[in-house]
């Protein structure tokens, strides 16, 4: 769908205005989130999030308003949609300072980001993680 | 040289020692020590050299000198395409653009990306007080200002926290924050504000502030809508000691995103002082790092303002403008500025109202971050600016100036009602998941306490046990709504489900989203349109209603309910009959007392709440004590105390007379002099006792014989009087002018004093 056409007021909110391009993560519309299909067991815990293409729909909003890193927060939101709770932690916690005890664990990651995950975005932070942790000295022990 | 002084003490300071201002710690300036508000000498110039659109210079530091918060500030703030712009632009002429209500918000946004953090600080430190407050107004993000509530208590009772959640919701708040004594207790906590805060109003944003994740946890299984303690630090130092990097935080937040879930990163003017990593550097020039580094970020918003480091920076020269000038950063770099006004910041109660008052003026995203709806004992995260206890004070000052702080007054009954329906939706809630049972005086306790002083509750170990099986059985949001709808909490329920929505939907995560009747608002769709007077956010009638509805309003017709009902019983106590128009007297010793129009028709107490009665009494036996005759008169062409005196002297043999209106203001007149020019006057109706009325009555009989008396004064301690009864009084004057006849004859009373 092209949006550039479109203004703010048409795009956003999305849950008014673009409610047909919105899915919970586990494929239920939004006018499925009923208290009906709750008692049901037709919603599950996967239903509790939001799915990569609405990130990039918002993306699309904060762009045209103006807000260039939020919208790549967003989209580096979206790659990180389908990476497991755990990992998220990890990879948190590898990017701490002193964690990573050298540029090459930090650029490791950043290739599984890029390969196993599909999230260039992901693996650009990181991989400039890498460069300034090494110029700052942080990869240096701190406990 | 200096007169010797007589002894060793002034004693105005034993008084001004004695002041609570005198518990708070002051600091002068110094740059070395970190203590510099603003404009620190070793602060840097603005300064940026791009190279083939990459920054290679930024105030002052060269590329491969740049720490790890230049380096990314350089990276992912600096706007390339707008930085020559913007940095070559006069920054004192940005400061005027700030304040220029001709030059749109976008505008000044738009050439903010371009500028460096030094650049930012020059632009500030050229703006007074008034000028950031009103930069304010034209910067803030969304149009409508709101505000957020601490809900913690001592105990971390879940109980009470649904009770405390549900009050601050249905009060206005857009946002609630929690946080525990016992970090286990996340868990229970969410799970009761998350429930609270839906029932006391549909759609009230909910974070619990603990480890970072614990934090995502909790936001992942949807019993929390948003996070705000994403920390940012204003040098490497500091940043490193808070265990993170920029980058670390960028991910973080993105993982954040990646779940639906609104953030806000925090920073705060004296946070890296307080940490010991200041590097010389002045509070603004820190946080203007901080800022920079979070819409690099691509963070929403951001809590700001001193936050944790609040009161040090008070205790600077400058420190309070500093906090504002923090916040009018935010709003300049386009983030949603939850403003501090969260801790307490002095000891003094004025400090305090000074220190919100820039900021209310202006109007935030989020005034307080948040605002202690729940005692100080009780909050968790330290006493805010503003606690439970002063939430009235609060509300009278948004009515004072029209202002509005995002909170409004509720009814005790309706209140009540809420809580108790809080209480038993956690309670069936409780049930229905098989957490807990909740005793019948467990929650009348928790529905009629103010804080957890009150509550007759849950142990700190029960409610581990609580926390602990939410945690481990996975609990969700989803859980919680199928448990509140088969438990005949359907509405609950399904306000709750609405929340999901906006997760879904990802239309919370845009800048300064809050939920309003049901409808997204933010930045995106509800912009700050200020443009001088008539524009932006203008109180609607609605709105004005609320704040207007403040508890202690005197109404005309209260009083006149008050004054019928002592009408019964005052006529029992004494009879008034007109006997025929007043005339001139010839008794020796005689003192006329006169009284104004409705004194004791359709007024019978005074302001200090003595019958009429009895003060026309006491005058009487005080003239007869004295060896002079009485004589009462109703005057009917004048209310006015020293007109009604001037009245009884020229009716008086003696040529003094007394005047007195029915709310209890006395004087002593004589035929003589001009009017005002009494003898004695009884001005603070409010403390006069029937004893101050005899006396006056002895003194009138003593001028009556040409003696000179000592005159009663009222012993007056610095009440406000005026603040505690001109409303009465002016209600009341009004009724006694409203029954004067004009050129009519002062009428004589036959007076007679019954048994009671």
């Amino acid at each position: 769908m092209d949006t550039r056409r479109r203004t703010i007021g048409e795009l956003y909110p999305a849950s008014e205005k673009q409610a047909e391009r919105i899915a919970t993560p586990g494929g239920h519309a939004l006018s499925d989130l009923t208290l009906e299909n709750v008692l049901e067991g037709k919603l599950t815990a996967e239903d509790v999030g939001i799915r990569p293409d609405t990130l990039q729909l918002q993306a699309e909003v904060s762009r045209a308003t103006g807000r260039g890193p939020l919208a790549e927060n967003f989209e580096r939101g979206a790659e990180l949609v389908d990476v497991p709770q755990q990992d998220l932690f990890e990879t948190y916690e590898m990017l701490r300072p002193g964690r990573a005890q050298n540029k090459a664990e930090l650029l490791e990651l950043a290739d599984r980001y890029r390969t196993k995950h599909n999230a260039p975005h992901i693996a650009a932070l990181i991989e400039d993680a890498a460069e300034t942790y090494e110029r700052r000295n942080l990869y240096r022990k701190r406990f | 040289m200096t007169d010797p002084a007589p002894g060793n003490r002034w004693k105005r300071y034993d008084v001004w020692d004695d002041r609570p201002l005198h518990f708070d710690g002051f600091a002068a300036d110094s740059a070395e020590d970190g203590f510099h508000a603003t404009n620190s000498p070793s602060d840097p110039s603005p300064s940026l050299v791009m190279a083939n659109g990459r920054v290679v210079e930024m105030d002052g530091v060269p590329e491969d000198r740049f720490d790890m918060i230049d380096a990314f500030i350089a990276r992912y703030h600096i706007d390339p395409e707008i930085a020559a712009e913007a940095m070559a632009l006069e920054s004192e002429e940005f400061a005027r653009r700030l304040v220029d209500v001709n030059v749109e918000r976008s505008e000044l946004v738009r050439l903010a990306r371009g500028m460096t953090p030094a650049k930012l600080c020059e632009v500030l430190d050229g703006m007074n007080t008034l000028e950031l407050s009103f930069a304010q107004t034209k910067l803030r993000a969304r149009k409508v200002p709101g505000n957020q509530a601490h809900v913690t208590n001592a105990k971390d009772d879940p109980v009470q926290m649904a009770a405390d959640a549900a009050t601050a919701a249905v009060m206005g708040f857009d946002e609630v924050e929690t946080t525990m004594r016992v970090a286990r207790n996340s868990w229970s906590n969410a799970l009761a504000c998350l429930i609270g805060a839906s029932v006391g109003k549909p759609g009230t944003l909910f974070q619990c502030a603990c480890e970072e994740a614990e934090e995502l946890k909790l936001g992942m299984a949807g019993l929390t809508s948003y996070a705000e303690t994403v920390s940012v630090y204003g040098t490497e130092g500091s940043f490193v000691d808070g265990d993170d990097t920029p980058w670390s935080k960028a991910f973080l937040i993105a993982a954040y995103s990646s779940r639906g879930i609104k953030t806000r990163c925090t920073s705060g003017g004296g946070a890296e002082l307080l940490m010991g990593f200041h590097d010389t550097k002045s509070l603004l020039y820190l946080e203007a790092r901080c800022l920079c580094v979070q819409r690099g970020i691509g963070v929403q918003g951001t809590q700001n303002g001193g936050i944790d480091g609040a009161p040090v920076t008070a205790s600077m020269m400058g420190g309070m403008r500093e906090i504002l000038a923090e916040n009018v950063l935010a709003a300049l770099l386009d983030l949603e500025c939850a403003s501090g006004n969260d801790t307490r910041i002095s000891e003094s109660e004025i400090r305090v109202g000074a220190k919100i008052m820039p900021h209310l003026m202006s109007g935030t995203d989020l005034l307080c971050s948040g605002f202690g709806s729940i005692p100080a004992y009780d909050n968790s995260f330290a006493a805010s600016l503003f606690n439970g206890e002063e939430i009235e004070d609060f509300l009278t000052v948004q009515r004072d100036f029209e202002l509005d702080g995002g909170i409004r007054h509720v009814p005790e009954d309706q209140v009540m009602s809420i809580r108790r329906r809080a209480v038993l939706a956690l309670e069936a809630v409780y049930r229905d998941l098989g957490l807990a049972e909740l005793s019948n005086r467990q929650k009348d306790s928790v529905v009629l306490a103010s804080g957890s002083d009150d509550t007759d509750t849950f142990t700190l170990n029960e409610i581990g046990v609580i926390s602990e099986a939410i945690s481990r059985r996975g609990i969700t949001l989803l859980d919680v709504v199928a448990a509140l709808g088969r438990s005949g909490f359907e509405e609950v329920a399904r306000d709750l489900l609405r929340l999901l929505r906006y997760r879904v939907s990802g239309d919370y995560l845009q800048t300064a989203a809050v939920i309003r009747d049901d409808s997204v608002v933010s930045a995106v769709n509800q912009p700050n349109d200020y443009r001088g007077p008539r524009t932006g956010y203008r109180l609607s009638e609605k709105r004005r209603g609320e704040i207007a509805d403040i508890r202690g309003i005197l109404t005309k017709e209260e009083i006149f309910e008050l004054a019928e009902r002592h009408a019964a019983s005052e006529r029992r106590r004494y009879h008034m009959e007109p006997v025929g128009t007043a005339h001139a007297g010839r008794r020796e010793g005689e003192v006329v007392i006169a009284i104004s129009p409705a004194f004791g028709l359709k007024l019978h107490q005074t302001t200090s709440g003595l019958y009429l009665s009895r003060v026309l009494k006491a005058l009487l036996e005080g003239i007869g004590e004295g060896d002079g005759v009485g004589r009462v008169v109703r005057a009917w062409h004048t209310a006015d105390t020293s007109f009604l005196g001037l009245t009884a002297a020229r009716l008086s043999a003696s040529g003094i007379g007394i005047g007195i209106q029915a709310k209890g203001t006395a004087v002593i007149h004589s035929a003589d002099d001009y009017p005002h020019m009494n003898l004695e006057l009884f001005s603070q109706a409010p403390i006069t006792t029937l004893d101050h009325y005899r006396r006056m009555g002895r003194n009138a009989a003593c001028y009556a014989r040409g003696e000179r008396p000592e005159p009663v004064t009222i012993p007056y301690r610095g009440e406000a009087l005026g603040a505690r009864f001109h409303v009465q009084t002016s209600l009341i004057y009004a009724l006694e002018t409203g029954m004067l006849e004009e050129n009519a004859e002062p009428e004589e009373l036959r007076v007679t004093f019954l048994g009671h």
